[in-house]
């Protein structure tokens, strides 16, 4: 009797403590939350009101409502196009390399090394890109902005690819060799293809972490209130560089514009990510 | 007769496409064995398998029959699934595995230093316990993969491949109207024989089978057996099974596999003639197996 007393003490401490805990996991889970929130919704009303026709087709101006930030659009797609289409193979290759040859020496140092790039400050990447690529081709150019941006990319891609790369089952990979499929075929045609979706989830991560990045370019790109999509010569417009220079101007209208290049900006990342998500939802359910 | 075959045999591991009439060899029945005492396809001499340190295998002479099928039954952990995969070089995939001894195929040395391993598989293919089939791939794609993955890939002939293998495998009727849905939307049963026919596809001349239907109801177990009993007219198999019914339904030889003493490597304990082991095999280990009084 008093032994069921007791248990049943205990079992009450039990659920107590399981909805305290519950509670503290949801308000955590909220406090995580809100801020984003906040931020998107205060973004959203803050930029609708600058959005019209002209904000997407025009050039900035330095007064009235700022003009259009048709070349910041632009800039920001020829960058981060061209970072995509130098760190992309780099990354992936890396990664397969990684996952499939890396267990030796050389594979730990490549690790160690991917791993302390996805550290290194984006400024410090900026000032490298400025001394390689900048100082040495006579001025501000998108391919050294595209530059600093693909080295950011790259440890992201490679360290996803490795990972996504080594949850493809051995089976999988056996099946083909027992098929008479040289070690490269397989990579090729059975591993990669199986990993792939995971493998676009991290490369869209990564384009949407550097579609944001605003210092290493003030360094290789500058910044310019014309449209420019030359690749290797002059200073180039991008949407973080033209959020920051609209928001330092004077007047209200101008800030306003900053309001909404920066939701233009928050919109093409969500996007992004979003797609990434579904990208690997599909591919999970599979 | 005998000399020709062999001598048809030698080359093994030439390039299929340089040697037209492979395949075509492979694509009639051969009767001029039947009946007569069968040619060995695989031979293997004193041979021993590792895992690192560990010896996992010792001293194996079997002598595999073509065109028969060769069952290997034994207790757990004895090393039929490292023998199996011996044959056709698997077993150097894994990490730390590595082979000791002789082995022939047609006569030919499969582990020599300058023997391409790629070429052995396309010689000795492989089903697994597991259903494997491609999760990216149709069911059409998985059937000719190895055909894509190894190189030869004459479009025009594809479809007939498809629709023979799969019909080899005894799959075809059930499957024929969905070739371009995901091989992963089968039945594991189905699965098991998509990866059948996609062994089959290569046109091997040796067919490992490891447990192909331990996994599997005995409808698809069923199947899987009367597509063996086919395939031994084109094939020689090589199939591993805990079932001692199958094993004796199936098979024209078995081979018992037994560790003596706990830490001993595997050996083999006794090899013949399916009818002999079951009936009044030589060794008391063999009888008491296949009586299941142990194991
Ligand atoms: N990858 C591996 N690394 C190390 N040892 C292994 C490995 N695979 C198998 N072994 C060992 O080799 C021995 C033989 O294993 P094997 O899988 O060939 O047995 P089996 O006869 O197929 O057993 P089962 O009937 O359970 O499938 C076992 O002692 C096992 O522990
Ligand atoms: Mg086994």
């Amino acid at each position: 009797m008093s032994q069921l007393a007791t248990t049943s003490a205990r079992y009450r401490r039990r659920k107590l403590l399981d909805k305290a805990m519950t509670v503290m996991a949801y308000l955590c889970t909220l406090a995580a939350i809100v801020p984003l929130v906040l931020v998107l919704v205060y973004v959203a009303i803050k930029g609708l009101g600058a959005w019209s026709p002209q904000f997407f087709t025009g050039l900035p101006q330095l007064f009235g409502n700022g003009g259009g930030i048709y070349n910041a659009i632009i800039g920001t797609v020829i960058i981060v196009g061209l970072a995509s289409l130098m760190g992309i193979p780099f990354g992936i290759m890396a990664g397969i390399y990684l996952a499939e040859y890396g267990n030796n020496h050389l594979g730990s140092l490549i690790r160690f090394t991917t791993d302390v790039m996805t550290g290194i400050p984006s400024i410090v990447v900026g000032i490298f890109a400025y001394g390689l690529l900048v100082v040495s081709m006579g001025g501000f150019n998108a391919f050294a902005g595209a530059f600093s941006l693909a080295i950011l990319m790259v440890p992201i891609i490679t360290r996803t690819t490795e990972e996504m790369i080594r949850l493809v089952p051995g089976s999988i990979r056996e099946a083909a060799l027992a098929l008479g499929a040289p070690r490269w075929k397989t990579i090729v045609y059975v591993v990669v293809p199986t990993a792939l979706g995971g493998i676009m989830t991290g490369i869209l991560l990564s384009i949407a972490r550097v579609a944001g990045e605003t210092a290493p370019l003030i360094l290789t790109i500058l910044g310019s209130n014309f449209l420019n999509t030359r690749i290797f010569q002059g200073p180039v417009a991008a949407l973080p560089l033209q959020i920051y220079d609209f928001s330092r101007s004077p007047y209200a209208g101008v800030i306003e514009a900053a309001w909404g290049a920066s939701l233009v900006l928050v919109l093409m990342v969500l996007i992004l990510s979003l797609a990434a998500r579904l990208i690997l939802a599909r591919r999970g359910s599979t | 007769m005998e000399s020709e075959k062999t001598k048809e045999e030698s080359k093994p591991f030439e390039d299929p496409e340089k040697k037209p009439d492979a395949r075509q060899r492979s694509v009639e029945p051969q009767p001029a064995y039947r009946g007569e005492p069968a040619a060995s396809a695989m031979v293997a001499e004193r041979l021993s398998a590792y895992y690192g340190a560990f010896k996992a295998l010792a001293d194996i002479n079997i002598s595999i029959q073509q065109n028969k099928i060769t069952a290997l039954i034994g207790p757990s952990g004895c090393g039929k699934s490292t023998f199996v995969r011996c044959l056709n070089r698997m077993h150097e995939v894994t990490p730390g595995g590595r082979i000791e001894g002789k082995l022939l195929l047609y006569g030919e040395d499969v582990c020599g230093r300058d023997v391409d391993p790629v070429q052995v598989r396309r010689k000795v293919g492989m089903v697994f316990q597991k259903p494997n089939p491609f999760p990216t791939m149709s069911i059409y794609d998985n059937v000719i993969a190895g055909l894509k993955l190894g190189g030869r890939r004459k479009s025009s002939e594809l479809s007939e491949v498809v629709e023979r293998t799969l019909r080899q495998a005894a799959l075809w009727d059930e499957v024929k109207d969905k070739l371009k849905e995901s091989g992963m939307a089968l039945s594991g049963g189905q699965q098991q024989r998509l990866c059948i026919a996609r062994t089959l596809a290569v046109e091997p001349e040796v067919v490992l089978m490891d447990e192909p239907a331990s996994a599997l109801d005995p409808v698809s177990t069923q199947k899987i057996e009367d597509a063996m009993e086919e395939l031994k007219e084109r094939y020689t198999v090589v199939i591993v099974t805990h079932n001692m019914q199958q094993a004796a339904r199936i098979s024209d030889y078995t081979g018992f596999f037994y560790i003596e003493n706990m830490g001993d490597p595997g050996r083999l304990w006794e090899f013949d003639e399916t009818s002999k082991i079951f009936s009044s095999p030589n060794r008391k280990e063999t009888e008491d197996y296949v009586t299941g009084r142990f194991g």
